[in-house]
């Protein structure tokens, strides 16, 4: 299975709030660092991923961020003007306003073709070779398999046309799994496994894509080895405890009670990351990332996603 | 931690006035749970009808969206999906509560309403089936992500009109904005009258294509082909027979949503970007002249961590944990002597009081959250944080005593 940063195009999804622009930031970052031409491309956007690099925002119109990376926004209208002039030669003359509208209003009714467009351009992106790797802060869980699976679903509604006939070739690119693949973003809670252990599932039967691994983010430490919870626990015994209380001059209670909190949410995660791990294909691998105790998250933090993000690709 | 209640700020220097939201569940009969995704609307929705049902002696409906599994199980929901279904007796027992009322559940099935509105509205059986059987509606129904907004408020609408219930708490579905589901019954009227549709409509009720709309069809046909776009046409001319039904159907929903009988409650975490989210709904709502009820401040992390004390303790901890290792290791082996190690006991309190600082972080980063805030609205209910999912009732009544006031 080809590495991570190996592949051509990488579509980064997952529950809402659950880290996917910060570690498609990341992931960008980090093969940028690795020497490769980057270009990351926000669907659906927020404006997010210029705060994760600190650049200001972002547009249609790709914008050199850090060195060797690129970001630009998605946006279909654009995508569609693009889309007519150089895949059909048809020269869009004024105001493509009117037209984009109507387009719009089919593609609300036909999903498949606002989608297209989106995967088209990123498509184009890398049939036209400019990039090594091109990274897709993309929609969450619940609109991705639309898109993935759009050239599929305008190959079953429309016949004819150009449309039509462009699809061939987006499948090519999105069905190579030596080109393409998806990564799912999870925390280990309940409803975002189950959500990943579902998504994982559509994607296999609905799509030609491949998911190629799922990030766990948000991973809180473990604290204790067995023997050390074993004395922590003792620590936190009245005796103990008012010895502790004496000793440092103060209440030791709370801080004790907070490390126990730690250690309880780190147990109820790891149900779901077993049950995470029983509902994914073991071919697929997992990558852990650490819990950031940051007080805000810009670049600083997305240098630090980007470090532990490498060491779990681990090449 | 208790939950906390602001007194509310009347206007014009009013009589301050205390509500909970005991009293707000009390006078309302519409409770729509919204906010970002992944907050614990669905939990807060739960939990909030469960208390209603348990303390009011009334009827309650909560009509969720997305419960997690365990949650649906504890419901009763499991495989009943859209039709409402009343909560067992032995379920509250297992929770070790009697309640005065009744708890129904239902859960949102999006094709499932989408078909029960086309059969409500087609004009005759033909055009309902044929609509039913057209690929571009199934897409809508199945996949088209506002429907599901839409269907969530009409569902409500048809629940309120059948009197059944005393309060009905409404969980709504993540979307990408939380404004969507406001807007969706107006879009959806919207779409239906759209001058775009009479356009797409035309060139195949007639053979004339008029000079205005020639250009787009010239491209619109080169791009998508004649066939799909007579599909496209097709499906908007059945689709225009129910058109009456749909905006009026729209606009009762709209209607119903500014109601003084409904009340909206915000649910957030106090991370940054949920936050600010919430608080642009709140703005948002109150605009609208829609009655801002109560903000629930879910997931909080407990006070102690963000006080100050603690961290002199903890540095303390950090800074010697070597001497204070040694002072304890008799203590510790008095009890048990194989837990005497000093090495091992110094470890264990720089890891206590490195954790400490960490989650001090988020909690001094969640208080100025809090502090922050720029929305009052008549309640704000603040949760901790469980050291464990919410997945039955007994867990939904340990946060809805938080939020009862
Ligand atoms: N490993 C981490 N540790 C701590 N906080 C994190 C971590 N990863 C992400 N976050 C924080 O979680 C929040 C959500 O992250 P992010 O915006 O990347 O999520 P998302 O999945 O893109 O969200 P959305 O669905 O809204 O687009 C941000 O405030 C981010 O800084
Ligand atoms: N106060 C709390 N402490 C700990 N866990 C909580 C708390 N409130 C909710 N949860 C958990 O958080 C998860 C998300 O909650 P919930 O499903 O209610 O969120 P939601 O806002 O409905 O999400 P979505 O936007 O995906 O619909 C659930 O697993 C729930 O058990
Ligand atoms: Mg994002
Ligand atoms: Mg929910």
């Amino acid at each position: 299975m080809p590495s991570l940063t190996d592949l051509r195009l990488v579509f980064v999804t997952g529950k809402g709030g659950t880290g996917k622009t910060a570690v498609a930031s990341a992931l960008a970052l980090y093969a940028s660092q690795r020497g490769k031409r980057v270009l990351i491309c926000e669907v659906d956007a927020k404006g997010d991923v210029a705060g994760y690099y600190e650049s200001g925002t972002t547009g249609f119109h790709e914008r050199e961020v850090l060195p060797g990376l690129w970001a630009m926004t998605m946006d279909t209208e654009a995508s569609l003007r693009e889309y007519l002039k150089l895949q059909l030669r048809i020269p869009v003359v004024g105001r493509i306003g009117p037209l984009a509208k109507a387009f719009d209003f089919v593609a609300t009714a036909a999903p498949g073709v606002r989608e297209i467009l989106t995967v088209g351009k990123l498509c184009y992106e890398v049939r036209e070779r400019r990039y090594d790797l091109v990274v897709v802060d993309a929609p969450a869980t619940g609109h991705i398999v639309g898109q993935l699976a759009a050239p599929q679903a305008i190959n079953n509604l429309v016949k004819v046309g150009l449309i039509r006939s462009q699809t061939d070739w987006m499948l090519d690119i999105l069905s190579d799994p030596g080109q393409t693949g998806l990564l799912v973003v999870c925390t280990p809670e309940e409803m975002p496994v189950n959500e990943t252990i579902d998504l994982a599932h559509r994607v296999r039967t609905q799509t030609t894509v491949r998911l190629a691994a799922v990030v766990v983010n948000r991973v809180l430490p473990e604290l204790f080895g067995r023997k050390e919870e074993e004395v922590f626990d003792a620590l936190g015994t009245p005796v103990a405890l008012a010895e502790l209380d004496r000793l440092v001059q103060g209440e030791a209670g709370p801080v004790l009670e907070a490390a126990r909190l730690a250690v309880t949410l780190r147990r109820t995660r790891s149900t779901h990351l077993d049950r995470l791990r029983r509902g994914i294909d073991p071919s697929v691998p997992l990558l852990y990332l650490p819990y950031l105790f940051n007080r805000s998250h810009g670049l600083r933090t997305t240098r630090q996603v980007a470090a532990s993000l490498g060491e779990e690709l681990g090449d | 931690m208790a939950a906390r209640s602001t007194r509310r700020r009347d206007g014009a220097g009013g009589a301050s006035r205390r509500v909970t939201l005991d009293g707000l569940l009390a006078t309302k009969e519409i409770v729509v749970a919204c906010g970002p995704g992944g907050v614990g609307k669905t939990t807060t929705a739960a939990a909030a009808a469960l208390m209603a049902a348990v303390r009011h002696g009334s009827k309650v409906l909560v009509l969720t969206v997305d419960p997690a599994r365990r949650l649906a199980d504890a419901l009763g929901l499991d495989g009943i999906g859209n039709t409402e279904h009343r909560v067992p007796d032995e379920a509250f027992r297992v929770a070790g509560v009697k309640p005065r009322g009744q708890l129904w559940a239902a859960m949102l099935d999006t094709k499932e309403s989408w078909d029960a509105l086309i059969r409500r509205y087609a004009p005759d059986e033909r055009t309902r089936d044929e609509i039913l059987a057209n690929p571009l509606y199934q897409n809508i129904s199945g996949r088209f992500v506002q429907s599901h907004d839409y269907i969530a408020m009409e569902r409500l609408h048809e629940i309120h009109s059948s009197s059944d219930y005393d309060l009905i708490v409404v969980d709504t579905p993540p979307t990408r904005n939380a404004l969507d589901f406001l807007d969706a019954p107006e879009r959806m009227a919207d779409f239906f009258s759209s001058r775009l549709l009479r356009w797409l409509i035309v060139p195949y009720r007639s053979r004339l294509v008029n000079v205005a709309t020639r250009p787009f069809y010239q491209v619109a046909d080169r791009i998508l082909g004649t066939e799909f776009l007579a599909d496209v046409s097709e499906f908007f001319i059945l689709f225009q027979s129910m058109y009456d039904g749909f905006v009026e159907r729209s606009e009762a929903v709209s209607r119903l949503l500014s109601d003084r009988r409904t009340t909206f409650v915000v649910v957030s975490t106090l991370e940054a970007v949920p936050l600010r989210e919430a608080e642009f709904f709140a703005e948002q709502l109150t605009a609208r002249r829609l009655h801002l009820g109560a903000i629930v401040l879910n997931k909080v992390l407990p006070d102690y961590l963000s006080d100050p004390s603690g961290t002199v303790v903890a540095e303390a901890l950090r800074d010697r944990a070597d001497e204070l290792a040694g002072a304890l290791a008799p203590v510790l082996a008095g009890a048990t002597p194989a837990l005497g190690d000093p090495i091992q006991i110094g470890r264990v309190l720089a890891e206590v009081a490195e954790s400490y600082l960490n989650f001090q972080v988020v909690a001094v980063r969640e208080q100025e959250e809090r502090a922050s805030l720029a929305v009052v609205p008549d309640v704000l209910a603040t949760v901790p944080f469980f050291e464990t999912d919410i997945f039955d009732l007994t867990g939904l009544l340990r946060l809805g005593e938080q939020i009862w006031g």
